[in-house]
């Protein structure tokens, strides 16, 4: 369902902390596993590649994009980077509580990213519904 | 987080886009750690130097990097010894890739020596505020030196040297620099059976500061060696040894945790995790006075200690042994998929999962030992 055709008020807005300014909307990828960037997400495809990871082969690319938080190495904030100069990367990112290397490689990529929602946003986002992530005003606005 | 009319002007954009990104970087993680405001810090040490580690992510981020450093900024080690690579046997494609990264940084006004042990080059004064990012550099400053700096990542360092300043949090902090753990060993430790220890106890007390209560006091080298294992198998970041107020909750190491000595047949023996000191270099040149090496033999080390240890290394070298700098056996390619022996609870930590190499370890002597053995 594409929220933006549809016009009627069924549009939920949570408030969040803006970590990494922008706006960016897209379709949900939702996991409640941490997510490590460096080894774990292929930078030329845009595609999680960790074999223990839930969504291993599930692409990124262009999705609101809502994990508990990064884990593994620093340079998956390099990695980030190279999926955006490589425009794979996700239109944004919702995390429960950032941590260094997802924060940093937000920012250093332009891409937005908010944590802290009112909510919890693995249970509040329905994967594959389509998601608006507002880091200028610090909100998201997610299907009723 | 509280910013200064300068730091707003920073954040605003006055000072270019490299610096706005940098300062948006350490407000973004003042925010996520409750910092109050930005401080000062007095040098800056960048980790993500080689490029078996960063790869073309890095560099394509630091290719599109410019400006310049504002505090004196080092380097982790990169992936070969910039001049002895062909010994090494690194393939030129990455020889070209590595020396594109280090003329990056060097571009950025940063000094490049590459080395783990940072303090040795310039060691920083009891209170200083850093941003280091190596975890046996960061462990050392906080633990031996009395300075002060969280556990960067190489994006977080270099956007603090950029600025000059870090967010006030962590181990920045009096009321985070205090034990949580007390650990009491009652039998008697020498040299690499601090790097065992450490690699032990790491596991344990994981992100805890632990507080040391041995039967002698460690030298620096034996303290560097434990708190690099600690760093590795943990995350510990600050310890203490041999202090009064202990915390109530006690961690009991017997003899028998910290054996974890093998002696299985190495293909290759590698020592200076983290890089030797001139005392380190000194006591491998005298475990080899007389011997051949049969089995090949690296000794790591940062170019500053080598400069000045040019007896130490011919006496090292006159058995076979090779001594190289700028690099180590975890972040080259030359030790991946060997049977490695070390000393070193760190690069016993990290030699499986990041040179996908099996490794033990054993005392220096046991290493020396090994490599002039059939």
């Amino acid at each position: 369902m594409n929220l933006h055709s549809n016009g009627v008020a069924m549009l939920k807005r949570i408030k969040g902390r803006i970590i990494a300014q922008g706006i960016g909307e897209g379709p949900a990828v939702v996991t409640r596993q941490p997510l490590s960037f460096l080894g774990g997400v292929d930078p030329k495809q845009g595609v999680i590649t960790d074999p223990h990871h839930e969504l291993r082969g599930t692409s990124i690319v262009g999705t609101v994009l809502a994990f508990p938080q990064g884990k593994g190495s620093t340079v998956g904030s390099y990695v980030l980077y190279q999926l955006k100069r490589n425009d794979k990367a996700p239109a944004a990112i919702i995390n429960a509580l950032s941590e260094t290397i997802v924060a940093v490689g937000a920012i250093i990529s332009n891409i937005p990213l908010i944590d802290k929602l009112e909510l919890d946003p693995i249970a509040a986002i329905k994967p594959g519904s389509h998601v608006l992530v507002n880091c200028i005003e610090g909100f998201v606005e997610v299907e009723k | 987080m509280h910013l200064t009319r300068d730091e707003e002007d920073v954040l605003a954009g006055e000072s270019g886009a490299v610096k706005q990104k940098a300062m948006e970087i350490l407000v973004a993680l003042g925010n996520i750690y409750n910092a109050e405001r930005l401080i000062p810090i007095e040098s800056a040490q960048i980790a993500g130097v080689s490029y078996k580690t960063i790869g073309e992510a890095g560099l394509e981020y630091l290719t599109d990097l410019s400006g310049k450093v504002v505090v004196p900024t080092m380097l982790n080690p990169m992936g070969m010894d910039r001049y002895k690579w062909r010994q090494m046997g690194i393939d030129e494609t990455f020889v070209e890739r590595q020396l594109a990264i280090i003329r990056r940084y060097e571009l950025l006004g940063i000094d490049a020596q590459c080395t783990c042990t940072p303090y040795y080059v310039n060691a920083p004064r009891a209170g200083a505020h850093l941003s280091w990012a190596e975890s046996s550099a960061v462990s050392y400053a906080n633990s031996v030196l009395g300075a002060r700096t969280n556990r960067e990542g190489g994006p977080s360092a270099l956007a603090a040297a950029l600025v000059g300043k870090t967010p006030y949090y962590g181990y920045h902090r009096d009321e985070n620099r205090v034990p949580d753990i007390s650990v009491r060993i009652d039998f008697p430790l020498a040299g690499s059976d601090f790097g065992a220890l450490g690699y032990v106890v790491g596991k344990m007390v994981r992100s805890q500061v632990p507080q040391f209560s041995f039967v002698a006091p460690p030298n620096a080298d034996e303290l560097k060696a434990l708190g690099a294992a600690m760093a590795a198998s943990g995350s510990v970041a600050l310890f203490f040894a041999n202090e009064q107020a202990k915390p109530r909750e006690i961690l009991e190491i017997d003899r028998s945790d910290v054996d974890i000595y093998s002696s299985s047949e190495p293909e290759v023996i590698v020592l200076g995790c983290p890089h030797c000191s001139r005392s380190e270099l000194a006591e491998i040149a005298r475990l080899l006075e007389g011997r051949t090496t049969v089995r090949p033999l690296w000794i790591c080390t940062s170019r500053f200690v080598a400069d000045r240890s040019g007896s130490v290394i011919s006496r090292i070298e006159a058995s076979g042994a090779r001594v190289i700098c700028d690099t180590c056996m975890i972040v080259s390619p030359a030790f991946e998929k060997r049977r490695m022996m070390v000393n070193s609870g760190k690069a016993l930590e990290y030699g499986p999962s990041l040179c996908n190499s099996h490794t033990f370890i054993g005392t220096t002597a046991n290493c020396i030992t090994a490599a002039c053995t059939a």
